[in-house]
């Protein structure tokens, strides 16, 4: 095996290259679908059945596509748009429409928005309903009830759930090496396998650096499991 | 145009033959990863925890793309070696499939152990009581009943490797996916074919859904829901 | 039940593993009008399809062609996936370094393709612009080589059209590709009509080398000779003049 080829200076730059682009995409859509998927999730179990349809159709849809077509939906099809077209030139929203970053971010905070989402309602449904009766008989609104009892807990329980959402998503932004112009982990490796063909050496780079970021991710959020869920575990001494 | 759609779902009969293919492999690998991995030595235990560790570390597309392109390779160099003047011609297809099962292997390794965890150990204890040995108390006791324990995560694995057979056009298999991009490409129409697409796999995952859910309540017969 | 499985699994994978005997596995990239594209049901069609026929048939092989995407075109003819690429592949010293080539079947230019209003006088005015090429091409070589130097964006696709789907968006300016590829496949189409080539044409050698011709795995002599008389025999036959005249107006062959 010819691993000389991988530790060059210009191929380590374009592994590490590739690693800010993962990173990047990785914490930025993980943000912005957070705060999506607390506003969907508040939709999914609040009091309004029409917007409990319309959030419900969208997590199904999101949940019943591949990320990939998502993906080419957001890159290639808004790009056909001819509505798009006319303004991505000038107004300032629509500008970022062309940069292929932008566009596989947003396919990944939609993806991981309507993922969270769902787990996020779940863990909303199963609050306590003592809980909620207390803070009601306390004479909070809905509002505060919302704030002070019921989403901290919801968030501590869906915790475990979304660690594991955190490390597919990790897995699925190699999806980004599908748009063209983006140079993430995997599109590093396949540069590298298409330029000195040596299949190996380029994957098992790439799956050697995705496999120490998953151990950190994981062990990020065994030390936030122990921080927020420790009053669950047994007593210690 | 229309020649378009109809090949596209011609790729659709393939995209759900690789999913059955894997799903069967990943089913196979799950129960003997798992029984693996509940085993009392550690020569079977090991490997299976590194199994199911390694490979979810890895985005499924990275590791396709190693079995595809450097499988070939290094099985071709194996037959060199061993003086052979054949060459083996992995086709995307197996390597998909056995990607696919080897990936989803390892969740449905993680789903079966639960399940078999979930049956209360005193029926083990009592068939070997009854003097059956652990082949027999498998058969008779434990397998039947992870069957229902198993279906939850069984569903949620299988609803994923659905999707994840979009990957598979990554290595050129002429699925659905792959079909849609070429055709989206040369008509230069991507909104409607990767529309198309999409709703394609909605209906394979919606009609999943309601076989799986009869499954369930087949194997459910004779159990009592918990009401609150 | 399940000895039956494991011997049906056994046969379907050895069924479709083991190499032929008599096919020729010919690899095609069908992103390239009109050398090699697909039609709407899927057949291979084009120049280099059909010269890749007519060639099988002087050799007495039957052609069989397996789609691969540009850039692992190579890799996939070393790991014996297929046996020749037919696919207008340039003979460059850097590809001579891996693999063998035939005498070369068609030579034509390159030629930078751009909106028509930007004015073009030389490289350097392109400065800022966007253009894409395809990833593992000559074009890209070039595009890096000579393009980068001078303020270009050069942004890599895996398929040609994939290039003129963004170009037809709006997210590039335009495109280095070969005159005669970029005529058929984007020129000669409406979206190509505020399109023009700019610029002289890329005959550099150092980039373009010295025409298309067959790739073959180096050392695959029977085959390159077999070949490379069957390329004489359909110029001298005439089949070639025919296909020429089915696509193009002018000769490709070149100098």
């Amino acid at each position: 095996m010819n691993w000389e080829v991988i530790f060059t200076p210009d191929s380590l730059a374009m592994y590490g290259e590739g690693i800010l682009t993962t990173l990047g995409l990785l914490f930025a859509s993980l943000a912005a679908g957070a705060i999506l998927a607390l506003i969907f999730a508040l939709a999914l179990t609040g009091p309004s059945l029409l917007l409990q349809r319309i959030v419900g159709a969208y997590t199904f849809v999101i949940r019943g596509t591949p990320l990939l077509i998502q993906v080419y939906l957001i890159y290639y099809g808004l790009a056909q748009l001819e509505w798009i077209q006319a303004r991505w030139d000038t107004i300032w929203p629509w500008t970022h429409f062309k940069e292929p970053f932008f566009c596989a971010l947003l396919a990944f905070s939609l993806n991981t928005a309507g993922y969270t989402a769902e787990m996020l309602a779940g863990s909303i449904r199963e609050t306590n309903a003592g809980e909620i009766e207390a803070a009601q008989s306390f004479g909070m609104s809905r509002f505060q009830v919302l704030l002070r009892v019921v989403l901290p807990s919801a968030m501590r329980r869906t915790l475990p759930a979304y660690s594991n959402e955190v490390v597919m998503m990790l897995q699925s932004t190699s999806l980004a090496s599908a748009v063209p112009g983006l140079l993430d982990v995997t599109a590093a490796a396949s540069r590298i396998y298409s330029d000195f063909y040596l299949p190996f050496e380029a994957y098992l780079a790439a799956a050697a650096i995705y496999l120490v970021a998953t151990f950190c991710l994981i062990g990020f959020f065994r030390l936030a499991e122990r921080h927020f869920l420790g009053y669950l575990g047994p007593r210690k001494g | 145009m229309t020649a378009y759609y109809w090949s596209i779902l011609h790729g659709a009969l393939l995209t759900v033959g690789v999913s059955l293919a894997a799903l069967l492999v990943s089913a196979l690998l799950g129960m003997v990863g798992a029984l693996a991995k509940l085993s009392h030595r550690a020569v079977f235990r090991v490997p299976a925890t590194l199994y199911t560790t390694v490979i979810r570390g890895i985005p499924d597309l990275v590791l396709m793309l190693l079995v595809y392109y450097g499988g070939t390779i290094g099985i071709n160099n194996l037959l060199e070696l061993a003086g052979s003047e054949a060459t083996l011609d992995l086709n995307p297809f197996f390597a998909g499939v056995f990607t696919l099962g080897f990936i989803y292997g390892a969740y449905m390794t993680e789903t079966f152990r639960g399940a078999m965890l979930a049956i209360p150990h005193g029926q083990m204890e009592a068939a070997m009581a009854y003097g059956m040995s652990p082949r027999q108390a498998f058969m008779r006791i434990t397998a039947p009943q992870m069957l229902r324990y198993a279906l939850p995560g069984f569903t949620n694995n299988w609803l994923v490797l659905i999707k994840a057979t979009a990957l598979v056009s990554l290595i050129g298999l002429q699925e659905m996916t792959y079909l849609a991009k070429q055709a989206s490409a040369a008509t230069r129409s991507p909104f409607a074919f990767f529309l198309f697409t999409a709703g394609l796999f909605l209906v394979y995952t919606w009609v999943s859904l309601i076989v799986l859910r009869w499954l369930n309540a087949r194997y459910s017969l004779g159990t009592k829901r918990v009401t609150l | 039940m399940k000895k039956l499985i494991l011997t049906l699994a056994i046969t379907a994978l050895t069924a479709s593993a083991f190499a032929q005997g008599k096919d020729l596995k010919v690899a095609i990239d069908p992103t390239y009008e009109p050398f090699t594209f697909k039609t709407a049901d899927g057949k291979p069609t084009g120049f280099d399809v059909d010269i890749a026929t007519a060639l099988c048939e002087q050799i007495k092989r039957k052609c069989v062609f397996v789609e691969q995407v540009w850039d692992s075109m190579i890799p996939g003819l070393q790991a014996k996936k297929y046996d020749a690429i037919i696919s207008s592949m340039s003979i460059t010293e850097d590809r001579l370094k891996v693999v063998d080539f035939t005498d070369k079947y068609y030579n034509t230019p390159s030629k930078i393709v751009v909106k028509n209003d930007i004015k073009f006088t030389d490289l350097a005015s392109l400065k800022g612009k966007k253009l894409g090429v395809l990833k593992g091409s000559t074009q890209e070589k070039y595009a890096n080589g000579e393009l980068k130097k001078v303020g270009v964006v050069i942004t890599p696709y895996e398929a040609q059209d994939q290039v003129y789907l963004d170009i037809k968006a709006g997210r590039l300016d335009g495109t280095v590709a070969d005159i005669v590829e970029v005529t058929g496949g984007f020129l000669s189409k409406p979206e190509g009509k505020d399109y023009v080539a700019v610029g002289p044409e890329l005959f550099i050698p150092k980039y373009f080398g010295g025409g298309a011709g067959v790739a073959i795995r180096k050392g695959d002599k029977a085959l390159k000779e077999e070949l490379n008389g069957a390329i004489k025999a359909i110029r001298a036959n005439g089949t070639y003049k025919t296909l020429n005249d089915k696509y193009f107006k002018f000769d490709v062959y070149g100098k």
